[in-house]
């Protein structure tokens, strides 16, 4: 009961955090947007040269941080990884290309379709359909391999990275990129932006959040824990919306959005079946990087390269819809992450649970 | 000697399917589960507990002890 309580808590906080990031300043239905953001800090960094989208959005940092303090205090940081930290490169990558075809992670898809955007109640089943096939893999054993303890640097790579990227807005603003028109220039004050990541980033840590454990567990275990905690923000978001006059019914004329049906679908089946095979969705990877999990932040970094890649080779769709090239990116998107779980299943788990290596443990303990 | 899943090092859900299986089909009334992270502590927990096993958790050298007993 006290954990129900505690991730419908979560929930509330991100979705007052989402409202009122968007009131002060964030684009509409996009007040907390992982992979946006993420796109954003790639342009911010240079990466990519799409000028409206480039700016080193400190509630990443924030996000980062607060699992680490969050992490630090109940003892839970630990520096881990080495679990095919090359493959959840891949992963978050992939991830990117699916969420720049949509316009948003699932977190955003949440808020937009709590704003009235009915594009995102488009791409809802497409982030179910992905995650339920990469539930089939899990049901054949599908895994990355075991991660394991690392020096504790490889921990706080990801922290002070997030410490550094607010300290370069501040100090070296010449050094950076920043938008001055589109989305990238829509942007909440740097403090309130800074202080709410925070927020969310111990709230999550603390109740493990997932948008799309959310939708697995439910599947795979008739569980609604974390389903509570996704929902919560949905009530939250769409409740702000209506009293603050910003719930706007319709398809046509979303903010940053596209009618794209097919694409919309798609791209967020490509996030769903990656978060899925990645153990966690882009909000997670970020809270689990804070935490110390190198393997995580290579994830993170595989999805800042993703947003790089859609915008330098003109993949990311925009408001005016999906590319050609973009479309073709998402197929061999969907194809990788087949791939990728058909040659993790199975085998894997056989190698896994060996007897020999189950004597072995049995004996360390 | 009772039984013993390691789950040290997979993410989750991997634990939580592994324990889920072996609670299934075990014979046996006790379970030793291995796990490194609090994240898997907590999934497992409340699986065991969903099939009606009883848990109690000692805290080792890289993570968590969970002890299930059949109630």
């Amino acid at each position: 009961m006290k954990e129900k309580a505690a991730i419908i808590i979560a929930g509330v906080v991100l979705g007052l955090a989402a409202l009122l990031l968007a009131w002060y300043g964030n684009p509409a239905n996009m007040g907390f947007c992982i992979a946006c953001f993420l796109r954003d800090i790639a342009g911010g960094l240079g990466l990519h040269r799409a000028e409206a989208v480039q700016y080193l959005r400190p509630e990443i940092a924030g996000l980062v941080l607060g699992a680490f303090f969050a992490a630090l205090a109940a003892r839970e940081f630990k520096a881990v990884g080495g679990s095919s930290p090359l493959l959840r490169f891949l992963l978050g990558l992939l991830m990117m290309v699916g969420a720049l075809t949509f316009l948003g992670c699932p977190l955003r898809m949440i808020l937009r379709l709590a704003g009235g955007d009915w594009n995102a109640l488009v791409a809802l089943p497409g982030y179910v359909l992905g995650i339920w096939v990469g539930t089939l893999f899990l049901r054949k054993g599908y895994s990355l391999g075991r991660s394991g303890p690392q020096g504790a640097l490889n921990g706080w790579v990801a922290p002070v990275t997030a410490l550094i990227l607010p300290l370069l807005l501040v100090a070296a603003p010449a050094l950076i990129f920043t938008s001055e028109t589109g989305p990238g220039s829509m942007r909440a004050p740097l403090a309130l932006s800074l202080g709410i990541g925070l927020l969310v980033g111990v709230a999550i840590q603390r109740t493990r959040l997932c948008t799309m454990g959310a939708i697995r567990d439910l599947i795979l275990f008739r569980e609604a824990q974390l389903f509570l905690g996704v929902f919560s923000i949905f009530v939250v978001v769409l409740v702000g919306n209506l009293i603050l006059g910003k719930f706007n019914p319709g398809f046509i004329d979303q903010p940053v959005a596209h009618s794209d049906g097919l694409w919309n679908f798609l791209g967020m089946a490509v996030v769903g079946l990656g978060a899925v095979l990645a153990g966690g969705c882009p909000l997670r990877q970020l809270v689990l990087s804070g935490e110390g999990n190198s393997d995580a932040w290579f994830t993170v970094l595989g999805m800042i390269a993703g947003g790089a890649m859609m915008h330098n080779f003109g993949l990311a769709a925009s408001a005016a819809g999906t590319t050609p090239a973009g479309r073709y990116a998402v197929i061999i998107a969907l194809v990788l992450l087949l791939v990728i779980g058909a040659a993790h299943s199975g085998a894997a788990m056989a190698r896994r649970s060996s007897p020999a290596e189950a004597a072995g443990s049995q004996s360390k303990a | 000697m009772a039984e013993l899943i390691d789950c040290r090092g997979l993410s989750c859900p991997e634990p939580v399917l592994q324990v889920r299986r072996a609670l299934q089909e075990t014979g046996e009334k006790t379970l030793h589960v291995l796990v490194s992270s609090a994240a898997a502590r907590d999934n497992v927990k409340r699986a065991a507990a969903a099939l009606s096993w009883e848990v109690q958790v000692e805290s080792t050298e890289d993570g968590y002890k969970l002890i299930l007993n059949k109630s």
